[in-house]
């Protein structure tokens, strides 16, 4: 199990929510995905698209402007 | 849950191509399929360094306007019709050309970048892939 961490800083649509794609594909079932973005609508968007995707969302927080997400890959994608 | 996304790229607007990826790879991230049928003047930005090349669909001011648009593209970090169509790729986005519209304009296969292309085909190329989509759009 890994941890695989995104820095989506600043990163506009859609590329927060290409970057979780791609990572999502690229990681192990059971790693754990960390993304970090500032772009607000991501914010929503992401854990719509983890669900869409029927993978696991563990958490989302905000720290000032940023938000960081924790997703966890738990079937193939 | 999966679905398809089938998009005709009928424009080659610089701006509603970039429409275009945009939904395709808001799609591809969903998890969906995605192809993008591209015929007429959306063709064209297919030709070998013809991407980013169309003009402003408004505004386009002998081409002032999209260079200022371009350059508020860059300082929001929308990023480039180049790394989208790569993005798109990687996440195994589908691209046909339209085989009528290269007859039509005179444009063989070695214009274009077939290196993009998974598939030449005609109008009922694109209804059967449309009619097999969730979503499907004309641009």
């Amino acid at each position: 199990m890994a941890q695989i961490n995104l820095d989506c800083r600043n990163q506009n649509c859609p590329v927060p929510l290409v970057q979780v794609r791609k990572a999502l594909k690229k990681a192990a079932i059971g790693d754990i995905i960390e993304v970090v973005g500032t772009h607000p609508a991501s914010k929503k968007e992401i854990p719509m698209a983890v669900e869409a995707q029927g993978q696991e969302l563990i958490e989302v927080k905000e720290q000032g402007k940023e938000w960081i997400i924790q997703i966890k890959k738990i079937k193939e994608a | 849950m999966a679905g398809k996304t089938t998009i005709v790229v009928h424009s080659g607007e610089m701006d509603k191509v970039l429409s275009a990826f945009i939904i395709a790879n808001g799609s591809l991230s969903m998890g969906m399929e995605v192809s993008l049928y591209f015929t007429f003047w959306g063709l064209n930005r297919l030709k070998k360094g013809g991407l980013d090349k169309g003009p402003l669909s408004k505004m386009n001011m002998l081409g002032l306007g999209r260079r200022m648009i371009k350059g508020r593209m860059a300082k929001a970090n929308v990023a480039t019709l180049e790394s989208m169509v790569k993005d798109f790729k990687e996440l195994g986005g589908k691209i046909i050309a339209c085989e009528m519209t290269m007859e039509v304009m005179g444009i063989t296969k070695e214009q274009l970048r077939t290196d993009w292309i998974d598939e030449f085909g005609a109008v009922g190329t694109y209804v059967n892939e449309a009619r097999k989509s969730d979503i499907t759009l004309f641009i």
